[in-house]
């Protein structure tokens, strides 16, 4: 383990840091030899990126706050356009260096102007000569925004001729980020997952203050054994543990077992656990849910989950609707004559299939079809006569704002329109009943 | 009008009934016979609508008080938790999840709004002022979606807080920075203001909500709304929930498997999903028909045919209670509007004086009924004479037949339910499982004639014990709460029954324990196998002509009691002389109304060019006022307009001519054009 040293900051400091970012302790010291001194200048922009929940956004967060670097922290999603978010850099900015002074408003259209104003606000500040940390989560939307924007945050110490470092994190590499005119290259640094070790020491530290950390760690294990193979998502685990716990405690509590029976303990919860991971996990049930059932120890098949439900009632004409619309999505037109004609004709068998129907339309997905043929289809499946009314048009509509069927390219008034159903063979059988 | 669809399609407008009936009035006045009691005509149907619409109202009400209370407890508690024990280990550990109770509204997509909207109501009254109602229309990004949502909570906040800090609101929404952390500190100016303000003072407004009410953001149609939008807001809002109490109810209309299909796990780890469901559109339609038509509180009935295109409508196509309110309403406005004997149809205690104040036309209008002539014919003849020229006579007789029919109904609607009771406990149920199927069948003939009344007496009288003391429990309920005189005997009779039931109880058990007892000591003497057969034989031979039982005898009275209550009560109403006054039975109207055929009409429009320029005329006239219409012939400039509008549509490929063979009539007289 490597012990964090730094020439600028008191060791009492690195130390508290340290305990804070368990098993990233070698990302944090590159970091650090990074930033420098509090007054160097620093790289221009850095690129973070991990997997989801592999400490990110914590670590960033706890670093600079810990070491109280002056910092600006967005998140690029709740930002969704460039004017919310230059506006909100500039507001922190601004609430930051006076905290008395009221805040106006500011208004920035556009990245010039962003990098007026920010030359304003940190002339208006004290600690200029300080190094500025813009720290932007979640960055791969910035893509989704005007093409300048990312060029230009990678580039702002060189625009705005301030000490201020622009860090990125994301979930995805930078190579998905490169725009094609090519821009300055971030630093990049991989924050890689954590293992089943790691998890295992994080989600141990934070043990309840009614039990040992010794027992807590024992559960950690047990949760470990039945979720790390589907779930690798530390906050999630965290959770999972915080609700299953009381389950965990039960022979404790009742006296039948004392915290040392481990094997009694993980027969206890092992199926519990197996169950969680069926039902909340899933978010089947809510996990509110799932806590009332542990209280009032009730099984949890009495509780359906989500699934359980998906019978669809429809109207009558509406279900032979979507079957023909299946039937029209999944069956190739040529054979609509053998299959709803009366007198269709002898078919040979030989060569019947061509060669690339071989395959299964199921594996192919559905057929965009006309409107006229499933309104034919759906006169041959319906016994009695349907007469063509305004109602029937009105159903498939409402099949489509319902997500049954889509319609596909509809940007074209001459044609009749075109549709695709998306539903499955489970759900038409089902229909069908 | 508009359509909250923006996919192109075919889309019905319900003619607004009120707006059709003043147009009729002005544009086809001769039409109708004009008996000069329209005003009267016209308050009796508002009367009769205004009653109706408070029952409707009513009824909604108590069907949605389940859905409502569940809904309601799930957002109290979904954030008290979570303030009264932040402190708690396990609290602080758990990641915090958006509470969403997801609502399963079934797809009668039409009738979400009412429901919505008393949902809305409610919860504003009882839990929370903050409520926003999004729609996936107006939601096509994440932006609109924050704008709209971010407007309505704003303007609710007026609307709580009267007008007196106006200028603090009134900011333009422009100007509101659409994002979470002005949404956030807006939340924490206005409780704040709330908590701090003096209890006495604002105690009638917000004494019923809590401290610190949640914000509850309604996704009406969840189907519609773009994966993207949906979890780009949940990843927001849950960054904010410590700050932020959302609650979040999505629409469903299909199956709550929409939510995992919609989003992804790591979106949906961060709900906490409970699951209501609303009551199911079919159940909703029988409590609606149970109380509107089955009933004696209002004169206006419907008639078989009427009653069935609307069940029609509403199984096939829609499933939409609304819709049927609609058709139903339609129905009324017709009948008052075709019907000028309709001023009767209204509450017995207004009949007398109606009827004395009949006009003599109006009384023509009397004698030309079809049933009321029947019953004239059925008169000895000074009667007849006396029916057909004094108009006093006419009324008395009148003012007692409708006294009749409404007895006539009264005592109907019992021995319906009673006789839906007994069928509906058969087996197959051969004369259907609703009542209203039942209704429809007694309606249309006498229905003691049919052959599936026949098979359901047959089911009945093989009706086991329990099943059938039951039934007649269930019936004595029903003719005591109907409270009708005349059905008194008829208690006391089902009563005897239901005694002599329990003492067959006690008598059988003693004859059953004999018979059995005997017979197998019978079988017990013979040994050897050919007696053993013989007496097998004999056994089943006399259980064959054995005779009926005490109980199968009762059982066949209490059946055929029922089928005499069956004939006597249950005969269609169109028998009944004066049906036509309360009863609204052209179904044809309705038909034209409510099951437009746009696809037929433009076809035989398309294929009749003359019919295409009458109507292209029509169309082009219109404006000049109805006389410039009405004259056969095209204008010759009308003429040459439409030629040039139908090639030029042709040349733009909207049209074309069709393959059909020129009709050899019009080959010989113009030629090959």
């Amino acid at each position: 383990m490597p012990n964090l040293e730094h020439p600028a900051y008191p060791a009492a400091t690195l130390h508290h840091l340290e305990s804070l970012v368990p098993c990233r302790e070698s990302q944090v010291s590159m970091l650090l030899s990074i930033f420098g001194e509090r007054q160097q200048f620093s790289f221009p922009s850095i690129f973070i990126y991990g997997h989801t929940s592999s400490g990110k956004t914590y670590v960033m967060q706890t670093l600079l706050n810990t070491l109280k670097l002056p910092h600006v922290f967005v998140n690029c999603v709740e930002y969704f356009t460039s004017r919310l978010l230059l506006e909100e850099i500039l507001i922190q900015l601004q609430s930051r260096s006076s905290a008395t002074e009221q805040t106006s408003q500011v208004s920035c259209d556009t990245f010039n102007d962003f990098v007026r104003l920010f030359k304003q606000a940190v002339a208006s500040r004290e600690l200029q000569d300080e190094t500025l940390y813009i720290v932007l989560d979640r960055a791969e939307q910035l893509r989704e925004m005007e093409a300048n924007i990312l060029p230009a945050f990678l580039r702002l110490q060189e625009l705005t001729d301030r000490n201020v470092t622009v860090i990125l994190l994301s979930e995805i590499v930078w190579e998905l980020f490169r725009p094609n005119i090519g821009c300055f290259e971030p630093f990049t640094l991989y924050f890689p997952d954590y293992s089943i070790g790691h998890l295992q020491k994080i989600l141990s530290q934070s043990h309840p203050p009614d039990y040992s950390a010794d027992f807590y760690a024992a559960y950690i294990n047990i949760l470990l054994g039945v979720f790390y193979m589907v779930c690798r998502d530390l906050k999630e685990l965290q959770h999972l543990a915080a609700l299953n716990f009381s389950k965990y405690c039960e022979p404790v509590v009742r006296g039948e077992a004392n915290e040392r029976d481990t094997r009694k303990l993980w027969k206890n919860i092992e199926p519990h656990l197996k169950k969680a991971m069926q039902t909340v996990y899933l978010r089947e049930i809510s996990s509110a849910q799932w806590e009332r059932l542990q209280h009032d120890d009730g099984e949890p098949g009495q509780l359906k989950g989500l699934s359980a439900h998906t019978h669809v009632e429809l109207p009558y004409y509406s279900k032979f609707l979507l079957i023909a619309a299946y039937l029209a999505s999944y069956n190739p037109v040529r054979t609509d004559k053998r299959f709803f004609l009366k007198h269709h004709g002898k078919i040979r068998k030989t060569n019947f299939m061509k060669k690339h129907e071989k395959t299964s339309n199921h594996l192919l997905g559905p057929k965009p079809f006309p409107l006229d043929r499933l309104l034919a289809i759906l006169y041959s499946i319906v016994d009695n006569r349907v007469a063509p009314t305004a109602n029937i048009f009105s159903q498939i509509t409402s099949l489509v704002t319902l997500q049954l069927l889509s319609m596909v390219g509809h940007n074209d008034q001459l044609d009749g329109p075109r549709y695709k159903c998306t539903v499955s063979l489970d759900f038409i059988r089902a229909v069908a009943r | 009008m508009s359509t909250c669809s923006v996919s192109k399609g075919c889309f019905v407008f319900k003619p607004s009934p009120k707006k059709r009936r003043v147009s009729q009035k002005t544009v086809h006045f001769g039409e109708r016979k004009d008996s000069g009691d329209t005003d009267l005509q016209f308050v009796t149907c508002q009367a009769l609508w205004n009653q109706i619409k408070q029952e409707l109202e009513q009824i909604q009400e108590d069907l949605n008080k389940q859905l409502l209370d569940n809904l309601e407890s799930f957002l109290r508690r979904s954030h008290s938790e979570f303030q009264a024990k932040t402190t708690e280990w396990t609290y602080r550990m758990k990641s915090r999840e958006i509470p969403t109770a997801a609502l399963v509204l079934g797809v009668n997509v039409t009738d979400h709004d009412l429901t919505f909207r008393s949902i809305s109501e409610v919860l504003q009254q009882n839990v929370t002022p903050y409520i926003a109602l999004l729609e996936a229309k107006d939601c096509t990004g994440i932006k609109n979606l924050m704008q709209k949502l971010m407007g309505q909570l704003m303007n609710c906040y007026i609307d709580v807080d009267s007008l007196e800090d106006e200028d603090n609101v009134q900011v333009s929404h422009n100007r509101i920075r659409c994002s979470m952390t002005s949404l956030v500190n807006w939340y924490e100016g206005v409780t704040k203001k709330t908590s701090s303000e003096t209890p006495s003072k604002k105690r009638t407004s917000s004494s019923r909500h809590w401290l610190s009410s949640p914000i509850v953001v309604i996704f009406k149609d969840m189907e519609s709304f773009t994966t993207k939008v949906l979890q780009d807001f949940i990843v927001i809002s849950s960054q904010h929930i410590h700050q932020l109490p959302l609650v979040l109810i999505f629409g469903i209309a299909t199956s709550p498997m929409i939510i995992h299909s919609l989003l992804p796990h790591s979106v949906s780890s961060l709900l906490c999903i409970e699951l209501f469901q609303s009551l199911s559109c079919k159940e909703h339609l029988s409590t609606v028909v149970d109380k509107l038509l089955l009933t004696t509180q209002f004169p206006f009935k419907l008639g078989e045919k009427v009653l069935q295109v609307l069940i029609n409508i509403f199984l096939y196509h829609d499933f939409s209670v609304q819709n049927f309110i609609k058709g139903f309403q339609l129905c009324i406005v017709e009948h008052f509007y075709s019907q000028p004997l309709s001023i009767l149809c209204c509450q017995m205690a207004d009949v007398k004086t109606r009827v004395n104040s009949l006009s003599h036309e109006q009384c023509e209008n009397v004698r030309r009924l079809p049933s009321f002539r029947r019953y004239v014919e059925g008169q000895v003849s000074e009667n007849q004479i006396a029916l057909l020229t004094a108009d006093n006579y006419l009324k008395e007789v009148v003012q007692k037949l409708l006294e009749d029919l409404h007895v006539y109904h009264e005592n109907y609607i019992p021995v319906l339910r009673c006789l839906h009771v007994l069928t509906s406990s058969l087996p197959k149920y051969p004369l259907g499982k609703q009542i209203r199927e039942l209704h429809c069948m007694c309606l249309e003939d006498q229905v003691w004639e049919t052959e599936e009344y026949e098979s359901a007496l047959q089911l009945a009288r093989m009706l086991n014990k329990s099943d059938l003391v039951n039934v007649l429990q269930q019936c004595v309920e029903i003719f005591v709460s109907s409270a009708v005189k005349e059905f008194d005997q008829t208690v006391e009779k089902l009563k005897e029954f239901l005694t002599q039931f329990q003492k067959l109880e006690v008598a059988e058990a003693f004859q059953e324990r004999d018979v059995s007892v005997s017979s197998q000591k019978e079988l017990q003497k013979k040994t050897d196998l050919y007696h053993l057969q013989k007496s097998l034989l004999e056994l089943k031979e006399s259980r064959r002509s054995k005779k009926l039982t005490k109980f199968e005898m009762l059982r066949f009275e209490v059946v055929d009691y029922i089928d005499g209550l069956v004939r006597s009560y249950l005969a269609p109403a169109d028998h009944k002389t004066l049906h036509e006054v309360v009863y609204f039975n052209t179904p044809s109207v309705l038909r034209e109304h409510l099951n437009a055929a746009p696809r037929i009409a433009l076809h035989t429009a398309l294929n009749n060019p003359h019919c295409y320029l009458k109507a292209f005329s029509t169309v082009v006239t219109a404006a000049e006022g109805p006389d410039a219409a009405s004259s056969d012939q095209v204008d010759d400039i009308i003429h040459a307009r439409f030629i040039r509008a139908v090639s030029e549509l042709e040349l733009l490929g909207f049209i074309k001519p069709s393959k059909q063979k020129t009709d050899h009539v019009a080959r010989l007289t113009w030629g090959g054009c």
